[in-house]
């Protein structure tokens, strides 16, 4: 299969043969996948909640990928945990928002942009959230212009993607909720509770019609920057994506994106790259969890993410360091530095951590004498 | 498998329904006995019992079990019975060798002698006598080309199903929940006993070999009950063996198989049990993973989803975590709706579980992780009636007292062991046993006047509350090994300080319990992963590191012990540099003893007893601990105490010649450097009672820095560390005070002026004869041995 939605901005990124066809740099979910959706809806006979184009079983098979009864093919768009898929899909099923977190790189975006093409052919009533976000965005505006010459009225106001969601009973998309200043975020308690967006300038309001709903994504390492009201929190089912759940996973997905970057870099092919790309997944993967990959010992986990997606930008530094400055050949010495930047973020305590993970566990490791060495020369 | 197509027939048809056919009548019209294939310990399963029973009221009940329990079946109508218990068997004066038949209260088994008890109908156990069974020992696992089947599994696999359990759940207990239907109470039997059936013909034992014995013996019980009480029995056993029950069979042809099985004496007792224990795989051979969902699908009496998710709540309302009733009511319906979207007709644990953590937990699976252990497992403990035969454990001790001459008695004596001595050794095993089972009988004394690792001396008084710590303790096992081993696994999984856990460590060694070994260690090492306090750590380490040194000692040697304390002691080197830094005083004397525990540590750890040991996980051990006390003599921004310290230790090691010491002290005690800063680093390097005396007595180039430095002290500075020094300086040796005195009377210098190249560095050149004279004939004496002294001496 050649998407990849867990890759690292998996989410940001379509695969190049997709793109290609087309004169759009990024055609949306529903366009890319059209034939698809229509061969689903042609034989999709279980009942569907209104407005929705499909029925839950479908969106869910949409998304999981199977083949249907006429003998057509639905890829897979998410390659994770059926569970995952199947609460998502019921959550908007029983008219609750639903929020999805996960570190960077576990294709939060993505799901939600499937979602919302499978759900309601739409995947484009979307907000962006920066800190920059400002309450028009999620609620209304006005064209200046308009409103001064003819004073306040419905054509003088510009309407949000989540309004217009609610107006058409469309699902509506939120990206990067907890980067919205927290007294923004708030506006969503009314919509998302009385499901109506009041106008008080014209004495009217917005009633969202059935069908509408709301799918909001947040990075749950970045708890600290505008944390969600308990308020707001309550008003969703939350959906955490995981990370790769095997090393063979995430190594093949590291590997994947590391040959299109370097492609698009024009760096050489290394050889012999994979033995070196599986130990930094491995590397990353027994930090983050806690526990080395055999199962027997546990190791304290850095502040940092480790996520998949700084996991090929190591392997990437690592290809260009050996392609520019060394023999061509990825060795341990290229990725040590980034992995030892990667991993300690507090120079004090994650200093102590990763120490203790080289001498409690690489040191004694079978064939990882030469990256010990090389991490033990990068610096501690 | 050939056969796959006429199972899916019988299980396959719509949403995960039986197919009902009429042909697998479960018997009970025609003078045919009832038979309830049951699914061991399932709560659908149960009901369904109970039903059927009601409708068919028979005048036997016949259960899957050792017949020999009949005698005691009695006791479970005793208001004193509780259930999670389990009927357990053992062979007389061997109490290890044991098997259980646990029962909880939604198991079908539970049910069906609870109601003939109720009724005064007689119950009897109608399988494989214990006496044969234990004689035989468990049931192999086949090996290479006989695969023993999951008859359910095959069937749900049939029917579409990955997990059997959930099939089982769909097609049966769910079903069953919904009260007698149109269906009648024995549909559910009938439609298993068919499908049963149909796997028996393809796949006849389907592997368990044992199979067509027990099922022979199950044939001539029924036999004989229907000759004695009639025809209207009801029978109630695992469904996989209904077909055989059925099945015409002649009474010798049974008998013939029954013939020439090995027997033992057995003894049957009914023990408490636990909900933990239920999900084990024991006895009946089928571990439930969800005993506490399933007592809630036995209990409830309607809306068992909405009464599960309230349960929920509170639970973690209990645990500080805000839930309302709007999450509950959310919950309930993101279940429902999940269970429609996987095509499954009422919402199981799964649907539950996941519904749970969108709304309740917020995706997060950390305390979905105690609605598994308190809800879905359950902390359910089941009592048993005094009236109950005794209890093995108590009957294992009895024999280990009589076979180690250990008499009960409540008289206090003393009893000095030699552990080389064999008894010796396995008395002091069974005491420290006993007191990890919390029976103390024995308590340990400091050894009187005994050296050396092999002596123990116990005082010992057998109080006749003790008897009732050894029945409280039967929970734990059969033996007193096994029970100490349950106990210290346990105690190992709760403990939450490092300390105790190397403290249960030096105990499981002391007791000799080496299967608990590996659990300690392991939480050991995970807790040592996971503490960032070197100060535990290395409160943790000299325990460890005796415990290594008594492995040695009582042949129990343990590379594990080995390796999880070596890499504490690495995790220790690493963090110790930063954890020094920032320490007031009394932080840093603290360090200061925490380096010196870890020093004696690393000594110990380093040099095994066992001399020529293979290369271990201690090589190296020495180089790096080395290595992290040089690191910490060259960071200026430790306090000064630890600094001197640590170039002390690696003085004393060799590490470090006189010359590098004596410009590190140089160093430390610059012009530059606080007053307060260096008269600690002096305290470190020369304090306490480590000799630091001495040292000084016989390098005078360490004694001339120190007197330089002092005198160069301004006068103010010198009431500051007047305290410093004199701590320092007041516990040396009076007779090292006095010739510190006398050197530093004779003034700074060398006598000769600075030392030859042939000297050693610090002493002054050339011998003094007379001095050296006086000292001869105990160096002879302490490099030839006494023999030979006499001569040497002139």
């Amino acid at each position: 299969m050649t998407t990849a939605p867990i890759a690292a901005g998996g989410p940001r990124t379509v695969s190049s043969e997709t793109v290609s066809s087309d004169a759009v740099l990024r055609p949306h979910a529903e366009v890319t996948f059209a034939d698809e959706l229509a061969a689903l809806a042609a034989c999709d006979d279980r009942p569907r909640p209104e407005r929705w184009r499909l029925s839950p079983w479908a969106v869910a098979t949409y998304l999981l990928g199977g083949t249907l009864s006429d003998g057509a093919v639905i890829t897979p768009k998410y390659v994770g945990p059926r569970r995952i898929v199947e609460v998502a899909v019921t959550t908007l099923a029983t008219d609750r928002a639903l929020l999805l977190l996960g570190v960077p790189g576990t294709a939060k975006t993505w799901l939600s942009e499937h979602l919302a093409a499978a759900v309601s052919g739409d995947s484009t009533l979307l907000v962006q959230g920066t800190a920059g976000t400002p309450e028009e965005a999620i609620r209304y505006g006005w064209d200046y212009a308009r409103l001064l010459s003819r004073g306040p009225s419905r054509e003088a106001l510009v309407a949000s993607p989540v309004m217009r969601a609610m107006a058409g009973g469309a699902t509506a998309r939120v990206e990067e909720l907890t980067r919205i200043p927290a007294d923004v975020q708030d506006t969503l308690i009314t919509i998302l509770s009385e499901k109506t967006l009041p106008i008080p300038e014209l004495g009217e309001e917005v009633q969202a019609v059935r069908g509408f709903n709301l799918i909001a994504t947040a990075n749950d390492r970045d708890r600290g920057v505008n944390e969600l009201s308990s308020a707001l929190r309550r008003r969703f089912n939350t959906v955490v994506l995981p990370l790769p759940a095997t090393a063979e996973a995430e190594v093949d997905i590291v590997t994947r994106r590391v040959e299109q970057i370097g492609a698009s870099l024009r760096l050489p092919a290394a050889a012999d790259g994979v033995a070196e790309i599986r130990r930094v997944v491995t590397v990353f993967r027994e930090l983050r969890d806690g526990i080395t990959e055999d199962g027997r010992t546990k190791v304290k986990s850095p502040s940092g993410t480790l996520s998949t997606a700084e996991a090929i930008s190591v392997v990437t530094g690592g290809l260009a360091l050996a392609a520019h400055f060394g023999d061509g050949v990825l060795r341990p010495g290229d990725v040590a530095a980034g992995i030892l930047g990667a991993v300690v973020r507090d120079p004090a305590s994650d200093r102590v951590v990763w120490q203790e993970y080289l001498e409690t566990v690489v040191r004694e490791r079978d064939g990882w004498k030469d990256f010990y060495r090389a991490c033990r020369e990068a610096g501690v | 498998m050939s056969g796959r197509g006429a199972v899916g027939a019988v299980v396959r048809g719509g949403a995960g329904s039986l197919v009902l056919d009429a042909s697998g009548d479960p018997g009970g019209g025609a003078g045919e006995p009832l038979l309830l294939g049951v699914r061991h310990h399932g709560p659908g399963s149960a009901r369904a019992v109970r039903a059927a029973l009601d409708a068919y009221e028979p005048v036997a009940v016949l259960v899957e079990g050792p017949p020999e329990a009949d005698g005691i079946v009695g006791l479970a109508g005793d208001p004193g019975m509780r259930p999670p218990v389990a009927l357990l068997a053992h062979v007389a004066d061997e109490p290890a060798r044991a098997s259980f038949w646990p029962l909880a209260h939604f198991s079908p088994e539970w049910v069906a002698i609870r109601w003939a008890l109720g009724r005064g109908v007689p119950v009897r156990f109608m399988d494989l006598p214990a006496a044969h069974t234990l004689a035989m020992g468990p049931e192999d696992d086949p090996g290479g080309d006989a695969v023993r089947i999951d008859p359910l599994a095959v069937l749900a696999e049939a029917a579409g199903y990955e997990d059997p359990e959930r099939w089982w759940e769909d097609v049966v207990e769910h079903r069953a929940a919904d009260g007698p239907g149109a269906d009648g109470p024995l549909a559910a039997f009938t439609a298993l006993g068919e499908a049963m059936g149909v796997l028996r013909d393809i796949h006849g034992d389907g592997g368990h070999e044992r199979d067509a014995i027990r099922e022979a013996q199950m044939r001539l019980r029924l036999r004989d009950t229907r000759r004695e009480h009639g025809d209207r029995v009801a029978v109630v056993c695992g469904a996989w063996h209904v077909p055989a029950l059925r099945a015409r069979t002649s009474v010798t042809a049974d008998r013939q198989l029954l013939k020439g099985l090995p027997k033992v004496r057995a003894e049957l007792s009914w023990v408490p049990w636990t909900h933990r224990r239920l999900a084990r795989r024991s006895g009946y051979g089928a571990g439930i993973v969800s005993p506490g969902w399933y007592a809630h699908l036995f209990e409830a009496p309607d809306r068992p989803v909405e009464r599960w998710m309230t349960k929920v709540a509170g639970l973690l309302r209990a645990a500080d975590r805000a839930v309302s009733p709007a999450h509950v009511i959310e919950a309930v319906r993101l279940a429902s709706t999940l269970a429609a979207l996987r095509d499954r007709p009422r919402p199981g644990l799964a649907e539950t579980l996941d519904a749970v953590r969108a709304v309740m937990c917020e995706g997060s699976d950390i305390p979905l992780a105690l609605i598994e252990d308190r809800l879905v497992v359950g902390d359910v403990l089941g009592e048993v009636p005094e009236s109950a035969p005794a209890v093995p454990l108590q009957r294992d001790l009895a024999r280990a007292q009589r076979t180690l001459r250990l008499k009960p008695e409540a008289q206090e004596r003393e009893l000095p062991l030699d552990l080389r001595k064999d008894t010796d050794a396995a008395r002091s095993r069974l005491l420290h046993r006993l007191r990890l089972l919390d029976v103390p009988w024995g308590e340990p004394l400091a050894s009187r006047g005994a050296t050396g690792t092999f002596r123990e001396t116990w005082r010992l008084s057998w109080e006749p509350e003790l008897s009732v710590r050894v029945a409280e303790a039967a929970v734990w096992g059969t033996t007193v090994l096994s029970a100490a081993t349950a106990r210290a696994e346990t105690a190992a999984v709760s403990a939450t300080a490092l300390a105790e856990l190397t403290v249960l460590a030096e105990r499981c060694l002391l007791a000799g319990l080496g299967d608990a070994l590996p659990v300690v260690m392991r939480r050991l090492a995970d807790r040592a992963a996971l503490d960032t306090d070197v100060g535990r750590l290395a409160q943790a380490l000299p325990a460890l590191a005796r415990a290594v040194r008594y492995g040695d000692v009582r042949g129990t040697r343990g590379e594990s012990l080995e390796r999880v304390a070596v890499g504490l002691a690495d995790r220790i080197f690493v963090g110790l540099p930063s954890a020094c830094a920032g320490l007031d005083p009394d932080g840093a004397a603290e360090m200061r003893g925490h380096v010196d525990a870890v020093h004696r540590a690393v000594g110990l750890l380093a040099a095994p007893a066992g001399g020529a040991s293979a290369p271990s996980a201690a090589a190296g051990l020495r180089a790096r601990w080395g290595a992290t006390l040089f690191g910490i003599t060259r960071r200026d921004g430790l306090p000064g105490l630890i600094r001197g310290r640590a170039v002390r230790l690696l003085l004393d090691d060799g590490r470090l010649d006189g010359g590098e010491a004596e410009r590190l002290m140089g160093l430390a005690l610059s012009v530059a450097v606080a007053p307060a800063d260096a008269a600690a680093w002096i305290e470190g390097f020369l304090g306490g009672d480590s000799g630091g005396g001495m040292l000084l007595v016989h390098d005078e180039r360490l004694l001339a820095l120190v007197d330089g430095w002092l005198g160069s002290v301004g006068e103010e500075a010198f009431t500051d560390v007047l305290p410093l020094l004199r701590r320092t300086f007041a516990d040396y040796e009076p007779a090292a005070r006095r010739a510190l005195g006398e050197l530093v009377r004779r003034g700074p210098g060398t006598p000769g002026g600075p030392a030859p190249d042939d000297t050693l560095p610090g002493f002054g050149p050339g011998t003094d004869p007379g001095r050296a004279a006086a000292v001869r004939p105990v160096v002879d004496l302490l490099l030839h041995g006494p023999a030979t002294a006499p001569e040497e001496a002139r």
